[in-house]
């Protein structure tokens, strides 16, 4: 049986056609891109190709404004400390409650250690940010905003070319996350005022362990790594040439399929959402439904467990991803979820679907058909369930000694 | 993706006893949906041999949740309720052949779920002290509220100690940072609430000294002229590896009033048996896997520790 592969939010399948641009830069054109010989120039010609493919789906004015980084992460991190460093005295970080930990943990180590003021702005019960709560945050001592285009669990976007313009009203420095958004929406930064943007290459068909970080033109930034001058002495260290050009035609493609993403995957998205809110009831969709990635959904089953849902979709082909507490091994349930205050018997049940390009017609059929009995024969086993109706499971209602 | 044992997954894809139970002598109710858990066990008692005759349950919960509740039910029909009692959770999770440290509050809760239930059934009112933090040290599977409770009922300052009393940090230590921030913040408290002299306090401010190897008698460029195939071990330089291994974590262990004793060596199958405290012990699973561990990296070859 074909498996199903919709985690694609988590990551995606190296597009052949990217593997196919970076083997050569392995064996044959392996040179160094600073070195005198032929060997470097080679690379060297290759990289800029690369630089200037990603600018494109970017819509950057300028090729250097493309910072490479090792992912998501190390971007995301090198944003924010470095704008701590450049904005003299303001010493304040306003972000949203709903962030990746790539900035979450950050921001909390930055609290507790260096004596940052964070700001988290919440949102509401679709995910939407409380731009009233951002507007009063900010103020003379903000040093950098970071909030994300698009969501990882839910895929709401939000306004981030406003929120750009309200925190260059309040002079301060304007950073997302677009980890989820570059390739899956039209971007094009040349026409906003957002000063810098994280992505990473495994969440568009790209390799693992790449990413950028794009700063504008004129933009301070203190390099977290130093060393040597690539990357224009901003991010030291020889350049990771292959994962550099794999990003690149990934880039390129994405181009090429952006409108696919917005058609075609994005029924297919919205089949499957309301194929399963049809066949099981006491389900629903979390997010904010009018302003979402094209490709993802995420579906809440009340009063049963994510990771056990996960574990029999599994085990019938399909791969998709759970904000529940038990994947993550930790106890609480997703902070998405909870900061959207969705209740924990739905949180812990939440299921996300993610699309790529790649998905077809026959992966959604394939969980409308699973789904249904997966979801009844957990519920035949909680204790929140009964009757095929939630309610307690004798007459007695259920009301556990929690610990 | 967990590694959950095959029967594990047998008892989450066909549990035993799932359902609910008409007319039960005794129901516990236990978990914390917060936490992603609720259990509900219900047992019915025969009155004139106190013996349970049959056990339901119904779960909110994770792949090991479900099969630590079906296994609960396995293992106390049959049995009187004293009987029942002497299970610990160690024998819900060893039932199961083991499961991994994140998911040992798992058995906990079935293990909470029977008293609950007994409690019930004698008419008792039934309080959970059990609590848990977040998970330390993944070797030994010892969270943050055990490292706190050996903080201050032995009045411990440093990690070494922490080492001792808890095992956290016995094996790979690359949880040790994370010990040292809860003794700062325990002893810290302890100081404020006059429990503890301030200058005996843990101090993670004071630089550790980086710790110096023995002197190797010879130049290191040595190593590359080995060959690249290391000569296999011979079973005896292994199994005296392995005694080495076993001898070095036997303090900690006893420290607990528990042992442990190298039984025999087959293949990469190392035998082992536990004794005194550790046999009991909430934590042996895991014990077990710090011992893995343990000659894991001190033979460089992949073993499987088995209690005997
Ligand atoms: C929104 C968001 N930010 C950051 C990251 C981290 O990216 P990377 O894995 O490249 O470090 C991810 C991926 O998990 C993400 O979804
Ligand atoms: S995680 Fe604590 S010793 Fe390995």
């Amino acid at each position: 049986m074909r498996p199903v592969y919709l985690d694609n939010n988590a990551t995606t399948r190296v597009d052949p056609a990217v593997v196919a641009e970076m083997l050569p830069f392995f064996t044959e054109q392996f040179g160094n891109a600073s070195s005198m010989h032929a060997f470097g120039a080679q690379v060297g010609g290759a990289l800029k190709t690369a630089r200037r493919r990603l600018q494109d789906l970017l819509g950057a004015e300028f090729d250097h404004e493309i910072v490479y980084t090792s992912g998501g992460t190390e971007s995301d991190n090198m944003a924010i400390l470095s704008a701590l460093e450049t904005q003299g005295a303001r010493n304040e970080v306003i972000t949203s409650t709903v962030e990746h930990p790539a900035v979450l943990a950050l921001c909390d180590w930055l609290e507790r250690h260096r004596g940052v003021t964070v700001h988290r702005i919440p949102v509401d019960a679709k995910g939407r940010l409380d731009v009233e709560a951002y507007r009063k945050a900010l103020g003379p001592k903000t040093a950098i905003v970071s909030i994300m285009w698009a969501n990882n669990e839910t895929g709401t976007v939000f306004p981030v070319e406003r929120l750009a313009e309200m925190a260059h009203e309040a002079g301060a420095l304007f950073h997302t996350d677009a980890v989820q958004a570059v390739g899956k929406l039209p971007i094009d930064l040349k026409s906003t005022e957002i000063d810098m943007l994280s992505l990473s290459g495994h969440k568009l068909h790209g390799p693992k362990g790449i990413g950028a970080l794009y700063v504008r033109k004129g933009v301070r930034l203190r390099p977290m790594i130093r060393g040597g001058h690539q990357e224009r002495g901003r991010r030291a260290g020889t350049e990771n040439a292959p994962a550099i050009i794999g990003l690149g035609k990934a880039a390129e493609l994405a181009r090429l399929h952006m409108a696919d993403e917005q058609t075609r995957v994005k029924a297919l998205r919205d089949r499957l959402e309301q194929g399963l809110l049809q066949r099981i009831g006491n389900s629903f969709v979390t997010g904010d439904v009018e302003n979402r990635l094209p490709n993802t959904a995420n579906v809440a089953f009340e009063f049963i467990e994510g990771e056990a849902i996960l574990l029999l979709l599994n085990r019938a082909g399909i791969a998709a991803s759970s904000g529940s507490a038990c994947t993550s091994g930790s106890l609480e349930p997703s902070h998405v979820l909870r900061a959207m205050k969705v209740p924990y018997t739905a949180a812990h049940g939440a299921i996300r679907f993610s699309f790529s390009r790649e998905n077809g017609d026959a992966d959604v059929d394939r969980v409308l058909d699973a789904m249904p009995a997966i979801i009844a024969d957990l519920r035949s086993l909680s204790p929140f369930w009964k009757d095929k109706r939630p309610g307690a499971a004798t007459d007695a209602a259920f009301n556990p000694t929690y610990a | 993706m967990w590694e959950y044992s095959e029967k594990v997954q047998e008892y989450f894809y066909n549990p035993k006893n799932a359902g609910v139970m008409e007319n039960a002598s005794g129901i516990g109710d236990v978990g914390a949906i917060s936490c992603g858990d609720a259990l509900r066990l219900m047992i019915r008692v025969d009155p004139a041999t106190d013996t349970i005759t049959d056990a339901k349950f119904q779960t909110f919960g994770c792949g090991s949740a479900i099969a630590s509740s079906s296994a609960l039910t396995e293992l106390i029909i049959g049995k009187t309720i004293d009987q029942a009692l002497e299970l610990s959770n160690q024998d819900i999770a060893d039932f199961l052949g083991g499961l991994p440290p994140e998911k040992m509050h798992c058995s906990v809760m079935g293990y909470e779920a029977l008293r609950a239930a007994v409690a019930n059934y004698r008419g008792e009112a039934w309080e959970d002290d059990h609590e848990e933090g977040a998970l330390i040290c993944k070797c030994f599977g010892v969270d943050e509220g055990m490292i706190e409770r050996a903080v201050r009922m032995n009045g411990l300052t440093t990690l070494e100690q922490v080492t001792h009393f808890t095992k956290a940090g016995g094996s790979c230590a690359t949880c040790i940072e994370g010990i040292e921030e809860v003794l700062a913040k325990t002893n810290a408290a302890m100081v404020v609430e006059g429990l503890l002299d301030a200058s005996e306090a843990f101090d993670p401010n004071e630089a550790v000294r980086p710790v110096r190897r023995p002197k190797a008698g010879k130049s290191p460029l040595a190593v590359t002229l080995e060959p690249l195939t290391k000569p296999k071990l011979t079973n005896l330089q292994k199994i005296r590896l392995i005694e080495e291994a076993i001898e070095g974590l036997r303090p900690f262990l006893r420290q607990d009033g528990g042992d442990c004793e190298l039984i025999d060596v087959e293949g990469d199958r190392v035998m082992v048996k536990l004794s005194g405290a550790c046999v009991g012990c909430q934590m042996a699973s895991v014990t077990v896997n710090g011992v893995q561990e343990r000659l894991i990296e001190k033979l460089g070859q992949p073993l499987r520790v088995i209690p005997v």
